[in-house]
């Protein structure tokens, strides 16, 4: 029996009922009562069907309930009763579905992003094939407004690609040759070529959907209370619906209130809400892993965060080039030169970000040497090239006018490093290098103190001078410098051992033991392709903290609401069962009553699916990054 | 060892899922088999050389869900 077949049937009793009830106006007592009859039959055999199926598998079932009831109406001569209730059920069952589809659409749309077929390049054809059979290694085309198919990296082309199906993230990124492309993204304009790394279940995209799956699976603790009610709560109805007919006498009390005490809205009212939250969060880039992680994210008081990478870009980049004479793109080429020889981080920096503003870098340096804690040295070009700190600058003699001075010194203040770069034996320019904090932490962090997190506390294994930096840019509430990896674990324990509920934020690499000791742990997902996602409760897809704020409130909406439909689904059946007791419910009004509260609970989880907040857009995304430092000298 | 996902109609009692779960992990061949209510899917870990996809796809439909797509990888 499929869906199509089971709504054929709802519609047929439904028509019959109406039948019915225009006989009976009509004067045709005889023919209303066959109609009714009919009506119970075709619409009780469905019912029966699934009754009998799981009374196989000897589990018991609302099915066998309603026939059971249906049964003793027929007995008891109450036509109208066995009708209706059985219509009631499969027209309460039919919207429960059509409803219950509404709270996982935000899934189903992000679903929806992964193409069916894709476009290789065979032995210089392009054909079109269905995606299962990509193989690694294709080469796949991809066209303006189409979506890619594969994970995998950029052969050929250029192309603005929107990757909101990974990241949340609605604003295209340009990507070219050598660039990552994820499957489930879609080019925006432009044609590229992509050699495929990952196809079909192995892709970042299909991971993911499968690990919202499973989470929306996971059951929290609310949902294994109801579970372990419900277990003691049916066998206690059959009591007490056997205990009213002992008393009362009544045949069809017993069997209303059998039927009505089934907990349909209150075992579907905590899932949905979890389903419908969860859903919610996977299209604004927020993977939260099960409805436990919803609750303790709900709960948290404390946040912690690490500084490189979580609150700050984790990268090195520079904020500003300052060539004493000539043009700043000659002087950055010739360091970049000399730098390519480097193997410092901040060499790499420099050489990045001449390659970034298409420089060329052709010429090759001669008698490099480097000097650890102080910098490079180089012939390049036909000069003496020296690139380094101050202490560089004085053993080449080079003399550093008060002017500068000052300049250098108002960028340290700023949280730069900077980097001298000496033309024989003179100062020729100054670099400034920074990680800068991300441009959304700000607005985050007061998010979350508005949703009702109390502290915010950053952990960085950097020098007290940057943690300081950063604490007053972002006005946190302490920051603890020059931590290792064990002493942020116990630092959190020492947090949750007094009582707080506490979150930690890391990039999940050097984090990964504070954690896995927080109460809930939140990793970068970093384009969804590390490890982290597996180990952490909560991943932020595009590294975006304005992600977090979002997936904090979006959990308290998502337990308030759990809440309201527990509440609802218990009153409704408290109110119900006291009415049958009282004579003022029967069977079918207390059924129709009962289907309402299901749909009620399934409607309120839905509205969770609308839920964003204030600013959880990316508007403020070209904000002008506030710089904070980096650590380690040049060498 | 082969992983088979099947799609079903959108689920509606959360008995179905013990039903099926059983039915499936009775069956011989079957390593693993995880019912996703809210997915309305069923993924199957199964050894190929003791099963084969079809046989599986019947223990479902059997049992009243008709299975309305298959990925077997």
């Amino acid at each position: 029996m499929n869906a199509k077949q089971t709504s054929f049937i709802t519609a047929a009793a439904g028509l019959l009922l109406l039948a019915a009830s225009v006989l009976h106006l009509s004067g045709l007592p005889g023919w209303r009562q066959s109609a009714l009859l009919t009506a119970t039959v075709i619409a009780g055999f469905p019912i029966a069907l699934k009754a009998f199926q799981a009374l196989r598998m000897r589990s018991f079932s609302i099915e066998l309930l309603v026939i059971v009831a249906v049964i003793g109406a027929l007995y008891l001569g109450e036509y109208v009763e066995s009708s209706a209730v059985t219509f009631l059920f499969l027209f309460g069952a039919f919207l429960e579905s059509r409803t219950l589809e509404k709270t996982t659409s935000a899934l189903k749309s992000l679903i929806d992003m992964a193409p069916l077929e894709a476009t290789i390049l065979m032995e210089g054809e392009q054909i079109t094939i269905p995606v299962q059979k990509l193989t690694e290694d294709d080469r796949v085309i991809i066209r303006s407004g189409e979506r890619v198919a594969v994970d995998g990296v950029i052969a050929a082309g250029r192309a603005a690609i929107n990757e909101a199906a990974i990241t949340g993230e609605s604003i295209p990124a340009t990507k070219s040759v050598g660039d990552p492309v994820f499957c489930g993204t879609i080019v925006d304009n432009g044609f590229i070529e992509v050699i495929a790394e990952k196809v079909g279940e192995a892709t970042a995209f299909a991971r993911m959907i499968e690990l919202v799956e499973e989470a929306q699976e996971s059951k929290s603790k609310t949902q294994k209370f109801l579970d372990r009610f419900a277990r003691v709560y049916t066998p206690s109805t059959v009591v007490l619906s056997i205990l009213v007919f002992f008393f009362t006498g009544k045949l069809e009390m017993a069997i209303t209130f059998l039927v009505i005490a089934c907990p349909g809205a209150l075992v579907i009212g905590a899932p949905v809400s979890i389903i419908s939250g969860i859903g919610n969060g996977a299209r604004h880039g927020v993977l939260i892993k099960g409805g436990e992680a919803m609750e303790s994210l709900a709960k948290i008081d404390v946040v912690v965060f690490d500084k490189t990478g979580t609150l700050t870009r984790g990268r090195p980049e520079i904020t500003d080039i300052r060539a004493l004479s000539g043009d700043a793109d000659e002087l950055l080429r010739l360091a970049a030169e000399v730098e390519t020889a480097s193997e410092h981080p901040l060499g790499h920096t420099i050489v990045k970000e001449a390659q970034k503003r298409n420089l060329r870098l052709e010429a090759q340096p001669e008698q490099t040497t480097v000097t650890k804690g102080r910098g490079i040295r180089a012939v390049n070009r036909g000069h003496i090239v020296a690139i380094g700190n101050r202490k560089e600058m004085e053993s080449e003699g080079a003399f550093i006018s008060n002017e500068n001075e000052a300049y250098a010194a108002n960028r340290e203040k700023l949280g730069n490093t900077v980097i001298y770069i000496g033309v024989d034996g003179k100062l020729a320019g100054m670099i400034s290098i920074a990680d800068l904090i991300r441009p959304e932490a700000e607005r985050a962090i007061k998010q979350l103190r508005n949703a009702g997190v109390q502290k915010v506390i950053m952990l960085t294994g950097d020098n007290r001078y940057a943690a300081e930096l950063v604490r007053r840019q972002l006005e946190l509430d302490e920051a603890h410098a020059e931590m290792l990896p064990e002493d942020k674990a116990a630092f959190v324990q020492g947090l949750k051992s007094v009582g707080h509920r506490v979150a930690m934020a890391g990039d999940g690499i050097n984090d990964a033991p504070a954690i896995a000791t927080a109460d809930i742990g939140l990793a970068m997902g970093e384009g969804g392709t590390d490890i982290s996602m597996e180990t952490a409760d909560v991943v932020l897809m595009a590294d975006r903290l304005d992600q977090f704020s979002h997936a904090y409130s979006l959990a308290k909406s998502t337990v308030r609401n759990m809440k309201q439909n527990t509440f609802l689904a218990v009153g409704t059946v408290a109110l119900l069962l006291s009415g049958v007791l009282f004579g003022k419910v029967f069977l079918a009004s207390g059924m129709l009553i009962h289907e309402l509260s299901v749909l009620l609970v399934v409607l309120n989880a839905i509205r969770l699916n609308r839920f964003h907040t204030a600013n959880s857009a990316v508007q403020q995304r070209d904000a002008q990054p506030a710089p904070a430092s980096v650590t380690g000298q040049i060498g | 060892m082969k992983k088979l996902v099947l799609g079903l109609e959108p689920l509606s009692c959360p008995s179905c899922i013990k039903k099926i779960d059983t039915a499936l992990n009775n069956t011989a061949g079957v390593d693993e088999a995880k019912v996703l209510f809210h997915a309305g899917k069923v993924r199957i870990k199964y050894h190929e050389e003791k099963v084969q996809p079809e046989a599986l796809r019947k223990v479902i439909s059997e049992l009243g869900y008709p299975v309305i797509s298959q990925n077997v990888s």
